[in-house]
């Protein structure tokens, strides 16, 4: 996973509440490998009508956020189903931070698996910045993780909260499953005191 | 997979037919147990797990799947993950957590009759909405869901993610204890005494303190069906659709009006002449032998108006049901029965709506192009999906029901 930097990128706004990940990717993709390249696929019955044109009204199709690697998304975002999918489409279109008052809770842990941080700030603050971003569109955002601190194009900070560990991970872009091989005693020693306890299974 | 037939060779999409192959070189290569497309136990996971006696009280289970949380229904914390943490899991045996929230959904009273545990949680996600349950555990209680069987808490937990849930709950009780007697997987002999003495302790006590709770009546239940783009548009079937201009606030008007033009429904309409042209019945949520009972009482002497299909969630259930006559009483009254599985829950197997179509449907999702692009899912009890084949449009089943 490559590690999370300090970013300062276009950031394009999407208010939809309960956007879920049937809309980020459709069921009808999820056939591919992971290295087929997801990117394109992004949105894609938002993003392109019937003929596979661009609608030209949806924000990522807009020249303004050609450049976006921030989302900034209402309530909810990537609810529904765990695939991970979802977060490989975001990622692989560039997107590295998404920006919303709540997430869905599988798809926020699948943004920390691929190196993509998802933001939960007070739904005042996001729908703010969307106001800002859609009254002049191709406006930056900064986000900064070591900090924990989004900063909008008025130069007012957000801070954010966000678990201990997964900053960690996400600043070393560390491996997961090397670090928690790392910790192979205590998981066997938990799974035989386990065992011991519920003989029957 | 098709649930048209068995045969690996017709997945005729070379990358997918490998998908399978893969599954069965490497469960065969690492020793895993594999209930494959040849056994008659194949299925719907979450409809597998439990029948088998696999999931169990106090188990942590978890699978690549947002539905995982119906194995709560007997008492287990069940969650959804994504690839890498499963790859996670089978690397290394355990997975990093931080601590859920507890929410206490209590429903109380007695279910009228054609109320079934479908209206009782699409219910509950009409009253506390599609994230109402985010970062929380839900635990459903109350004497309603103490009332229903396995199966219908099954429903129940299922659709916890939809309220925004990772996982929901129903405590262990005799009900649960009854159902996992002689199951295949489930302890026995001594280790089943051993097991029980466990599991009687696990309930919630009392005085337990809760982060959020919420209350239904059940008497306030009524048939319901969706009539938007995310499961908590939901109403009672007697309702009309209903009117953005009545939304709180400019951005749920949107999403409201955008809902309703998805779904091609003007507001004011009375929900009970909305046409259909379709009708599924299977899915993750409700493909069980009881869920096939009540629906084959309703289809019982009558016909189809609009193609239907019944799906069972698995082998043994299409097994049962076809040992009961089920399968017959479709069958005439004009709907397809099919080999189990996930069909037309999802848009990604063959089984589609078309662009445009409308389809009642006893699946836990009615999110924009989930059955097919372009196509408009209202999600209902199966009764309620029978008697929508039956007349051609969503229909109050209390008016079909029979002495
Ligand atoms: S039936 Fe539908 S919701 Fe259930 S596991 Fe299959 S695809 Fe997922």
């Amino acid at each position: 996973m490559e590690p999370f930097k300090p970013l300062a990128a276009v950031a394009a706004p999407l208010p939809l509440p309960n956007v879920d990940t049937d809309q980020i990717i459709p069921a009808r993709f999820l056939w591919r490998k992971r290295p087929d390249g997801w990117g394109h696929l992004l949105f894609h019955d938002l993003r392109f009508d019937d003929k596979g044109a661009p609608k030209p009204l949806f924000v990522l199709n807009r020249p303004e956020y050609s450049a976006a690697r921030i989302l900034v998304a209402e309530r909810n975002f990537g609810c529904g189903s765990s695939r991970e999918h979802a977060v490989w489409a975001l990622h692989d279109y560039g997107i590295r931070c998404v920006v919303a008052p709540s997430f869905g809770d599988i798809f926020f842990n699948n943004c920390m698996q691929n190196g993509l941080l998802p933001v939960q700030l007070p739904a005042q603050s996001v729908a703010g910045l969307i106001e800002a971003l859609q009254q002049a569109p191709g406006l930056q955002l900064g986000v900064d993780l070591e900090q924990q601190c989004v900063s909008g194009p008025d130069g007012v900070t957000h801070a954010f909260a966000i678990d201990p560990f997964r900053k960690e991970c996400l600043l070393a872009g560390a491996d997961e499953v090397a670090f928690t091989l790392g910790l192979a005693a205590k998981i066997e020693a938990f799974e035989q005191s386990y065992e011991r306890e519920l003989s029957w299974l | 997979v098709s649930t048209l037939g068995r045969e690996l060779a017709a997945i005729n999409e070379p990358s997918r037919r490998s998908m399978v192959e893969d599954l069965e070189a490497h469960t065969r290569a690492s020793g895993v147990t594999l209930f494959g497309l040849q056994d008659r136990r194949q299925g719907i996971v979450h409809v597998v797990g439990p029948e088998q006696g696999l999931s169990q009280p106090g188990m942590i289970i978890v699978c690549g799947d947002s539905h995982t949380a119906t194995h709560g229904a007997v008492g287990a914390l069940a969650f959804g993950i994504g690839a890498s943490e499963v790859a996670h899991v089978l690397a290394t045996q355990a997975l990093w957590q931080s601590k859920a929230k507890n929410m206490r959904v209590s429903v109380d009273g007695v279910l009228a009759p054609g109320v079934h545990a479908k209206d009782v949680i699409l219910a509950i996600i009409a009253k506390i909405g599609a994230g109402g349950g985010s970062g929380h555990v839900i635990e459903y209680a109350g004497s309603t869901i103490r009332s229903l069987s396995i199966e219908g808490r099954l429903t129940v937990c299922n659709m916890s993610i939809e309220a925004g849930a990772r996982a929901g709950m129903v405590a262990p009780d005799d009900t649960t204890y009854q159902y996992l007697t002689g199951r295949p997987y489930a302890p026995k002999g001594a280790d089943w005494d051993k097991a029980l003495a466990a599991w009687r302790t696990l309930p919630s006590q009392d005085d337990a303190q809760f982060d959020r709770e919420a209350h239904l009546d059940a008497a306030e239940i009524t048939p319901m069906v969706t009539w938007g783009t995310s499961p908590a548009a939901a109403a009672p079937i007697t309702d009309l659709v209903p009117d953005p201009a009545a939304a709180s606030d400019a951005n749920s008007r949107q999403a409201m009006q955008a809902a309703l033009d998805y779904m091609g429904l003007r507001p004011g309409s009375p929900l009970s002449e909305i046409a259909v042209n379709r009708v599924f019945i299977g899915s993750c949520t409700n493909s069980r032998i009881e869920d096939l009972r009540a629906a084959a009482k309703i289809a019982d002497g009558r016909h189809a108006v609009v193609p239907a299909m019944v799906v069972p969630g698995s082998g043994l259930v299409k097994a049962q049901a076809e040992a009961e006559g089920l399968d017959r009483i479709f069958r005439r009254a004009g709907f397809e029965w099919r080999e189990p599985g996930c069909s037309m829950c999802v848009g990604m197997n063959g089984d589609l709506v078309a662009p445009g179509d409308r389809c009642a449907s006893t699946s836990n999702r009615n999110f924009v192009g989930r059955q097919g692009k372009g196509a408009r899912t209202h999600l209902v009890s199966p009764t309620m999906a029978v008697a929508a084949a039956v007349t051609g449009k969503l229909t109050d089943v209390r008016q079909l029901m029979r002495p």
